[in-house]
């Protein structure tokens, strides 16, 4: 019998899975499955389902623009990083944020449909935050991995169709 | 003198397998549970090693035994997964898969005449090796009421007190069997009252999923009557680095590296080199391979109970082995085939024992394999 955590293993690798896939694979039955998810769900330890698109293969005219932005900011005795990270985070544009160590405080990734929207999201929305003290932008110019998944890796199989 | 086949390959037979092949080859978009061989490819970091070593321009040829580092590393490894103690210097031959490992033993461990006990159902190049050698085979056929394991009625029913050698694959190439250490005590009582050395072929030691793997020759009075042959085919992935080894007294690897060193010389280097990092930095991978093969055992075997095709828990390897639902393996496995493009293989093709069976391999995507049981299912109904 597996562990509760191997739904969560297997959700993170194929959110697709049915409900019968993963009580086959991990023992559990299936009412037992929607138990398990249910409550990841409600105990916000699953928060979503989305699928990762690779956008440089959708056949489409239409320009996705997406950036890393480095973020300095200031505190003072009234304003903590969470603060700044809750009035930040709001913005639909900001598709993550994070709070890192090293030579700057957040790091955030924009999403927009052209680089002119995404430049002025980041003037007009996101600098003139009073503790915000410096931006630098970064454009996503090539992604070749995305949530350990890694964009046509030519890893094709070419085993023979039967073998000892 | 024209080219006729000698005698002793002319008495082997063309492989089951092969005719699989040949069907599967001809058609398109099958989705094949017909492959011994992992589906990942082998971990980044001993391909790096690999690229690295031509770089630098190491591709010469290595010591016979292989490379030092090499052994050295395999020593460690094999005391610290399966507790067996191995020196490096004398008691350890790298080659060139586990394969050409039996071969050697074969050849050189054993005069024509003799014989070996194969326990069946087995890796397909046993009793071919066997024959090649002039070593007549003893056949052993496991059973499914001891869930393929290896038992002393059935090697005192087969005749094997007879035989010089026993052959032995555990966890089990096609049938997924495991045996565990108290299950292999009786086997090791039966060799050593009976006079057997063994090979113990433990290619897929590493993969198991319900118990540790045990070596026979971690058992009283068995290391020095066994070999034990294992490699970096199966849990590593590398299946065309062909690298392997095997381990034995000194005066058993001593034989087998006479022959070594005329016929094959040394080991793959570029291998060679890719398994010294594949030991030092490829834990992780083994263990997320494992862990999906894990997930796609529960999964097929789940699904095959769902069939009502009877499937004991196989427990290591990447095989599953169910009963037939017709009484002709092959003609099932061939009008699975045709109709629904899922290639198995028919228990037959692995020797005595795996008739009335199918070999279902799981080293195969979680879409496939959910896509060719969906396939089979609607077949039987």
């Amino acid at each position: 019998m597996s562990s509760r955590r191997e739904i969560l293993n297997l959700l993170r690798e194929n959110a697709r899975y049915t409900t019968e896939d993963l009580a086959h694979m991990t023992g559990f039955t299936e009412s037992e499955v929607e138990t398990i998810v249910d409550e990841f769900e409600e105990a916000g330890v699953i928060c979503g389902y989305q699928a990762v698109v690779d956008w440089s293969a959708v056949d489409t005219d239409e320009e996705r623009v997406r950036a890393t932005v480095e973020l300095n900011v200031a505190l003072d005795r009234e304003t903590n990083y969470s603060d700044i990270a809750d009035r930040i985070g709001k913005f639909p544009e900001v598709t993550s944020l994070r709070l890192v160590s090293g030579d700057y405080d957040f790091d955030l990734e924009v999403e927009g449909d052209s680089m002119r929207e995404v430049s002025h999201f980041i003037s007009d929305k996101i600098a003139p935050i009073p503790e915000i003290t410096q931006t630098v932008t970064h454009y996503i110019m090539e992604s070749y991995k995305e949530q350990g998944m890694k964009f046509d890796d030519h890893d094709d199989d070419d085993r023979l169709s039967v073998s000892p | 003198m024209t080219f006729e086949p000698a005698d002793r390959v002319d008495a082997v037979p063309p492989s089951g397998i092969r005719r699989f092949f040949e069907l599967a080859e001809e058609m398109d978009d099958i989705i094949s549970l017909g492959v011994g061989e992992p589906d990942f490819s082998a971990p980044w970091a001993a391909r790096e090693a690999a690229i690295t070593s031509l770089e630098r321009g190491q591709t010469s040829y290595t010591a016979n035994r292989g490379k030092r580092e090499l052994r050295e590393r395999i020593a460690g490894y094999e005391d610290e997964r399966h507790g067996l103690s191995y020196d490096p210097d004398d008691e350890i031959l790298v080659t060139a898969g586990a394969s050409e490992g039996l071969d050697l033993a074969f050849r050189a461990l054993l005069d024509p005449g003799d014989s070996i006990a194969v326990a069946q159902p087995c890796y397909v190049s046993y009793v071919p090796g066997a024959t090649f050698a002039g070593v007549n085979v003893v056949d052993v056929p496991t059973r499914v009421e001891d869930e393929f394991k290896l038992t002393r009625e059935v090697l005192e029913d087969s005749g094997a007190a007879e035989a010089d050698a026993l052959v032995y694959c555990y966890p089990n190439n096609p049938t997924g069997a495991t045996m565990t250490g108290e299950e292999l005590r009786e086997v090791a009582a039966f060799c050593r009252e009976n006079d057997l050395v063994v090979f113990a072929d433990e290619i897929y030691a590493d993969l198991t999923y319900e118990h540790d793997h045990t070596s026979i020759a971690t058992l009283p009075g068995m290391r020095e009557r066994t070999v034990v042959f294992n490699g970096f085919s199966k849990a590593f992935a590398m299946t065309g680095f062909r690298l392997g080894y095997a381990m034995g007294p000194p005066e058993a690897v001593e034989a087998m590296n006479r022959v070594h060193q005329y016929t094959m010389l040394s080991a793959p280097t570029t291998a060679q080199y890719a398994a010294i990092e594949a030991l030092d930095n490829c834990w992780e991978d083994v263990e997320e391979m494992t862990s999906q093969y894990d997930r796609r055992r529960n999964y097929v075997l789940s699904r095959l109970r769902g069939m009502g095709l009877d499937c004991f828990p196989a427990a290591g390897a990447f095989y599953a082995f169910p009963e037939c639902p017709w009484d002709d393996a092959n003609e099932f496995a061939e009008a699975l085939l045709q109709s629904e493009g899922v290639a198995v293989v028919p228990g037959t093709a692995f020797g005595e024992g795996g008739d009335g069976h199918l070999r279902l391999s799981y080293a195969t995507g979680l879409d496939d394999l959910k896509e060719a049981m969906n396939r089979m299912e609607s077949f039987l109904q």
